[in-house]
């Protein structure tokens, strides 16, 4: 699929892939995690980008390192939260998710990496890629988005739309009992007889 | 040296395995977990990806898209929840989500 130079920074960008999303968990501050983070979905964008997916890894950059890491880091650094004791006895159940992991990963990388796993060219292929030269990786995707996956794709907006009200809906205040606001009932329903009073204060004393 | 859609794969598998690793290591910082999850789903959409160069079929690119709209929007959700319920607890301890008692 990729040869010459390309093999060689497929293999860069998949070590420092793997290793600063290590680190994502690793980390003790939330900070650097998030910062791991947005380091692994940059060389993921740069694998994506290796395979010719060039609107999905520049999509990747805008909407996960622009918007949802930023976000991230946005709530770790506004929430004050005491983030060394939550480390605390954070090893106790590490030795038990490693054999877990360990295993898994064995095995997922025994099975796909093996002889054992060999995929063929299918006989059909639904939405064959057209040639770059032809055609580029965005007018082709949106060839398709907006024709054959139209529903899908608004339903994907709808998905959006869906979040941002639940978003708003769940982090809005209520009003706050001591902000006075403006209540224009109170204003025309004012009467003259009841916007002064009349008091009678006694000499020497105070109201 | 040639890189197949097995090397895609292998490291889409360690991505996912890291990212359930990170559930177990950091089950008491939800801010993390929701990162694991994060690191998960990448995983998901670079299968996808290198599925889409290999049988040279652009629909694995446009569900990876909408694997990435979901992405998006879990991840906003989630935080809200999470600035909601440490205005309410002042912490976001995992093991404090027991309001509700379910």
């Amino acid at each position: 699929m990729i040869t010459g130079l390309g093999a060689a920074f497929f293999y860069l960008f998949a070590f420092i892939a793997i290793a600063s999303a290590f680190m994502v968990i690793a980390a003790r501050n939330p900070v650097h995690s998030v910062l791991y983070l947005i380091l692994t979905f940059f060389n993921a964008a740069a694998l994506f980008l290796l395979t010719g997916a060039e609107f999905l890894s520049m999509i990747l950059l805008v909407v996960y390192v622009g918007a949802v890491a930023v976000l991230f880091l946005f709530v770790v650094m506004m929430l004050d939260v005491d983030f060394a004791s939550m480390k605390r006895g954070a090893l106790e159940y590490a030795p038990i998710g490693a054999i877990v992991g360990v295993i898994l990963a064995a095995e997922l990388v025994l099975v796909l990496a093996g002889s054992a796993f060999d995929l063929g060219q299918p006989a059909t292929t639904a939405l064959p890629t057209p040639d770059p030269a032809v055609r580029h990786n965005t007018a082709a995707l949106g060839d398709i988005l907006y024709t054959d996956y139209i529903f899908f794709f608004q339903i994907a907006g709808l998905v959006l739309l869906v979040a941002m009200i639940g978003a708003i809906v769940l982090t809005l205040r209520p009003s706050r009992p001591h902000v006075k606001r403006q209540s224009i009932v109170a204003q025309v329903g004012r009467k003259p007889s009841e916007a002064i009073e009349v008091v009678d204060v006694e000499t020497g004393k105070g109201l | 040296m040639t890189i197949t859609i097995s090397h895609y794969l292998t490291v889409s598998a360690l991505l996912f395995v890291i990212g359930v690793f990170g559930i177990f290591l950091n089950r008491k910082n939800v801010i993390v977990i929701l990162m694991s999850v994060e690191l998960i789903l990448l995983s998901v959409n670079l299968n996808f990806v290198a599925f889409s160069a290999h049988l040279q079929d652009l629909v694995g690119q446009v569900f990876a898209l909408f694997v990435l709209t979901v992405a998006a929007a879990e991840a906003a959700i989630g935080l809200a929840i999470l600035v909601v319920f440490y205005r309410n607890r002042g912490s976001i301890a995992v093991e404090d989500v027991n309001m509700m008692k379910g």
